[in-house]
């Protein structure tokens, strides 16, 4: 019987669980004895040259070891000159030149929470006592705080680009031609919020230079891509060793590393003292990069009969102070524009603007939840307008099973989907004919809680970077147990589990013999890590074909000590015993095969690249109940069908959709990053900041389906990202439900209960939109 | 989030905890729960020169029949007030309120004077002791007194309490009607501080977050004593309110809010009397 599909426990839980699991501020490394603090002294101000900082006051307090400044930066390499003219760099680097970001800031801050200078202390309390006496002298410039005030190009956040538009891409969107003979055109403006990405441990370093190597140790998605970006201090890759010990989350907040940590590592080597870095909540919420940030124009036109003839999706993407991955997100945004539909015409475009905000970059989804989120609402839309039920204006719009592969308008292409059948398994499980007159009689009773269903079917693209690969290293020892070295990095999503299965699957080692290792520059120089969903497809197919390799390495050696032909020898996985077909009286076990191998270890190491992404699929119906005297919200149910392909373990991919469903439903309902006109951050504590909880969400019901895909060995999609990216308009577009007989046309998100009472109140004024 | 140093006591008892107060003079701060004036601490908004901790003076965990009224020791925890047999059946609306705040880890360190003293308007107790017209007994170095609640409350986390002085008990007295109540509180997330809140006991209503202190909605109350029904009645619950704009809620909002929720208030409060 295959081991995979079931549901076997998580062997991460029983360390992170009871003893608890060892993270960057919990290292006791030999090398980090006597480490000092790093304590940030961040921009207090969104927008401002600094006229003069003043380090001497914080200098003489007790414990400070060092106040270091961009001044003190001496020793690093200066970024290499970027010709003028030269186009922004592909994929998903910051951008340089006249937009770049440096360490330390110089001259100039940009958003509240920038580091401007790094106080190195004894004692964690000596810091932020220290901190407060680093006098910055800031003259205040007008701050740009939002999409709508970088447009007017009114105050520049890089005066030498002479302009906030970082930059602009897509396709034309000119042509209104393509809305001629629809009778149905509906357009709107829809936003999607800035949200924090909020992992329970925020952003920690710790970083020791001794003997020309640094040994950096980060809380990161990415081990080998932090070493790269670490090369910035004018090290050879084999000078820095990164090292990610367990991580507390990231949610594409910590894909790579960002400056603090350059900055951290920096102030080790300069000082020749071990610092470590670990964040408050104060500065996760500022400094941490966000996600989302979009503000979109949609407009989709069609016939009466439901189908959608054009749709143009106009996409300004927000990237806060710096544009980091702020460029590269609206390009997946448009390139999953029309999303599970087969709209024959699409357009759609982009720009990037600076604003006085924290950094944008990915965040669960990064780019795709957005699209969806947009023609979700845009299809609810044209359903109204046209009259229709929201299920079957998407059922006469799918992409059909055999359509695929797919190539879509904007240059995706699918691989493998049935989305009509995922729509209406959804449907059945939530009785929705039922729900649909419950929700009736509850308009004709004018019930004040009245009930809302919303739908959203959504296709998303994993393992966007399909030929950066991974690798997969499989050791199997004399003992007889297995190790494996992957590239991929886990913070939570149980690699640990998954990949000892694929190796216990093709050979036969049991779990409990199966090691995994990762996040080690040294043990496993090259590697990308984990983000867009790809460990599994990517990741998972290395250690896949390293364990064929070693399979195949040893069925050569079995068959020399068997002396017998190779094609005669078999490995019975149940016990992982070698014998010779027919004779089950001689067996090798796969320590003795092991120890006739070469340095008495078989090995296999893969780098496994695909040619193309995988789109995996799915609807979400959300059923909620909104109080129309208060416009409070409550989720009542929350029904998915997924599909991600084969799945290794439910386990994993059920805790995958519970948390992109909770953080989906928290953007729809709760979460929101604001500023005020200044620039001042007005969510800088959990107080403030709405992270959704448990007392808010229902059980979820969750159904799949399992399409593979042709585009890996295991026949598998990423599922890390797809319940928010499903469930964020699920619930966005139940709450719109809910009141739309109001005359309530759009609420944007967060639909916060005063802005669902407004949106009554307005509606039955007649000023609704 | 890292208070600046501040000097720790930890009392034993209250006369301890009084004598602590007067040697260290108007900087100290007394130290229940700890879950309001901590937070404050860590984003250095409130710098005290030193805390009194008050948290292990098991002499002030207490509830207490006394006939006419219940008496809580003030360091009585909300976990207890919100299961205690007595209150549950003589006062369940104090019972019902110290069940609704927070949640159970604040439920199991916040402790009934702490909120209090606290003085903050968005806090659940003040308006549920300001409708069951609580006695809050102080002690300090001129002896002990007693304030009714509606004068205990003064302004922006301001009371009655002097500095050196300590809450030591709250006397609610037992209603006439101890089923006539409700309490309604609009959060957006379960742990959050009430948006707007309503108390009702015996015809009598208060306001949570309505204003910089928590108060009784006169106008409510005088419409009821003549007569109006709970709708006419609830019509006037932002009267004499100075409801706040935040990033939570407008003032309109707010006011709204305050209205739907005193009608749902009296009319729950009307069907369980």
């Amino acid at each position: 019987m295959s081991i995979l599909g079931t549901r076997v426990i998580r062997t991460e839980d029983p360390r992170l669980l009871t003893a608890g699991g060892v993270y960057v501020d919990d290292l006791r490394e030999p090398e980090l004895d006597g480490a000092v603090r790093a304590t940030f002294v961040r921009s207090t101000v969104a927008h401002a040259k600094i006229t003069s900082i003043d380090t001497s006051e914080a200098e003489s307090q007790p414990g400070v070891v060092a106040v270091l400044t961009a001044k003190d930066m001496t020793d690093v390499p200066p970024p290499p000159p970027v010709d003028e003219d030269a186009p922004p760099a592909p994929g998903p680097v910051p951008l340089a030149g006249k937009w770049q970001e440096p360490v330390l800031a110089i001259d100039t801050v940009r958003y509240v929470g920038e580091p401007v200078a790094i106080v190195l202390t004894d004692s964690t309390y000596q810091g932020e006592d220290a901190a407060e006496l680093v006098a910055v002298d800031y003259d205040i410039l007008p701050a740009v705080p939002s999409i709508e005030a970088a447009l007017k190009d009114e105050s520049l956040l890089f005066p030498a680009a002479g302009t906030n538009t970082a930059i602009t891409g897509g396709g034309d969107v000119s042509d209104d031609s393509i809305f001629d003979g629809c009778d149905v055109v509906v357009e709107g403006d829809v936003i999607n919020q800035r949200v924090a990405a909020l992992p329970m441990e925020g952003r920690a370093t710790a970083a020791a230079w001794n003997d020309g190597k640094l040994t950096v140790w980060i809380s990161t998605q990415n081990a080998q891509i932090s070493r790269l970006i670490l090369t910035a201090l004018g090290l050879a890759p084999e000078q820095i060793r990164v090292v990610a010990p367990d991580v507390g989350g990231g949610f594409g907040a910590k894909i790579g590393t960002d400056r603090d940590t350059v900055a951290v590592a920096w102030a080790a080597k300069h000082t020749g003292r071990p610092v470590r870095w670990v964040e408050s909540r104060y500065e996760n919420l500022v400094g941490m990069t966000q996600g989302r940030a979009q503000l979109h124009h949609v407009k989709i036109g069609g016939t009466r009969d439901g189908k959608v003839k054009a749709y143009r999706l106009e996409v300004i993407q927000d990237s806060g102070g710096y544009s980091r991955m702020g460029f590269f997100l609206p390009m997946l945004t448009n390139l999953m524009a029309p999303a599970v539909y087969d709209f024959p015409n699409v357009q759609a475009n982009y720009k990037v603007v600076v604003t006085n905000g924290t950094p944008i970059a990915a965040y669960r989804g990064a780019g795709r939840p957005e699209a969806t989120a947009t023609v979700e609402r845009a299809l609810d839309w044209f359903a109204a307008e046209a009259g229709m039920d929201p299920a079957e204006v998407r059922r006469i719009n799918f992409i059909k099973k055999e359509q695929f592969p797919f190539m879509t308008k904007t240059g995706a292409h699918y691989d493998t989907g049935d989305y009509e059948t995922a729509m209406d398994q959804v449907l059945e499980a939530a009785g929705y004919a039922e729900l649909r007159a419950e929700q009736k009689a509850r308009r004709e009773r004018g019930d004040v809680k009245q009930l809302g269903l919303g739908l959203a079917s959504y296709v998303e693209i994993t393992a966007p970077d399909p030929d950066a690969g991974e690798t997969g290293r499989v050791d199997v020892h004399e003992d007889g147990t297995a190790t494996v070295y992957t590239g991929s990095s886990a913070h939570g999503q149980g690699h640990h589990t998954a990949f000892a299965m694929l190796v216990t699957e093709l050979l036969g080692i049991p779990m409990d013999k199966v090691e995994v290792i990762h996040g080690d520059t040294d043990l496993i120089p090259e590697g990308i890590g984990t983000y867009g969903s790809r460990s599994l497809q990517l990741g998972g197919s290395a250690v896949h074909n390293a364990s064929l390799e070693v399979k195949d390495q040893a069925a050569k050696l079995a068959a020399s000590l068997f002396e017998a032909s190779e094609a005669d020898v078999v490995l019975d996985t149940a016990t992982g015993k070698w014998q010779i077909a027919g004779d089950p009286d001689k067996s090798l076990g796969w320590g003795q095969i092991a120890a006739s191998a070469e340095g008495k270890t078989l090995t296999a190491n893969v780098n496994f690249t695909a040619d193309k992404s995988t789109f995996p699929f799915g609807t979400q119906l959300s059923v909620v109940e909104v109080d129309t005297e208060t416009g409070k919200v409550t989720l009542l149910r929350h029904v998915t069908a997924d599909d991600a392909g084969p799945v290794v373990n439910p386990i994993l991919i059920d805790g995958q959709r519970h948390g992109g469903i909770a953080q989906g439903a928290a953007q729809a309902l709760c979460e929101e990053v604001l500023y005020d006109a200044d620039g001042n951050p007005l969510t800088s504590t959990l107080a403030d900041y709405a992270a959704i909880t448990a007392a808010e969400l229902p059980s979820f019901e969750l159904l799949r389906s399992e399409t593979p895909t042709d585009r890996n060995p295991l026949g598998v999609k990423g599922i890390g990202e797809a319940g928010t990216i499903g469930a964020t308009p699920a619930v966005q577009n139940a709450v719109i439900d809910a009141v739309a007989h109001l005359g309530v046309r759009h609420i944007d998100m967060p639909t916060t209960p005063e802005r669902v009472w407004t949106a009554i109140n307005d509606a039955q004024k007649g000023s609704g939109k | 989030m890292i208070p600046p140093a501040f000097t720790y006591k930890r009392a034993t008892s209250v006369d301890e905890a009084l004598s602590l107060a007067a040697e260290i003079g108007e900087d100290a701060k007394y130290l229940a729960g700890g879950h309001s004036l901590l937070p404050l601490m860590k984003l250095r908004f409130a710098t005290p020169e030193a805390l009194i901790d008050i948290a292990r003076i098991t002499e002030l965990s207490y509830i207490t029949d006394k006939g006419d009224h219940v008496a809580v020791g003030a360091l009585t925890r909300h976990h207890d007030v919100a299961g205690s047999e007595l209150l549950k059946n003589e006062i369940p609306l104090l019972a019902h309120t110290a069940g609704e705040i927070g949640d159970p880890q604040i439920r199991h360190r916040g402790t009934i004077g702490g909120s209090v003293a606290h003085g903050d308007s968005a806090s659940d107790l003040p308006a549920s002791l300001l409708v069951l017209e609580a006695t809050f007994v102080i002690r300090g170095p001129q002896g002990t007194r007693s304030v009714p609640a509606a004068e205990f409350f003064k302004g922006i986390f301001e009371t009655a309490l002097e500095p050196g002085e300590l809450l030591t008990e709250i006397q609610v007295p037992k209603p006439a009607s101890p089923n006539a109540w409700s309490f309604q509180k609009f959060t957006k997330r379960a742990i959050d501080w009430a948006m707007v809140g309503v108390a009702v006991q015996d015809q009598k209503v208060a306001l949570i977050n309505m204003g910089p202190v928590p108060l009784r909605a006169a106008a409510v109350e005088s419409a009821l004593a003549s007569g109006a029904s709970a709708a006419d009645a609830a019509a006037r619950a932002a009267e004499g309110a100075s409801a706040s704009s935040d990033i939570h809620a407008s003032a309109a909002y707010r006011e709204h809010l305050a209205r739907v929720l005193t009608a749902r208030a009296l009319t729950e409060a009307a069907s369980r009397g």
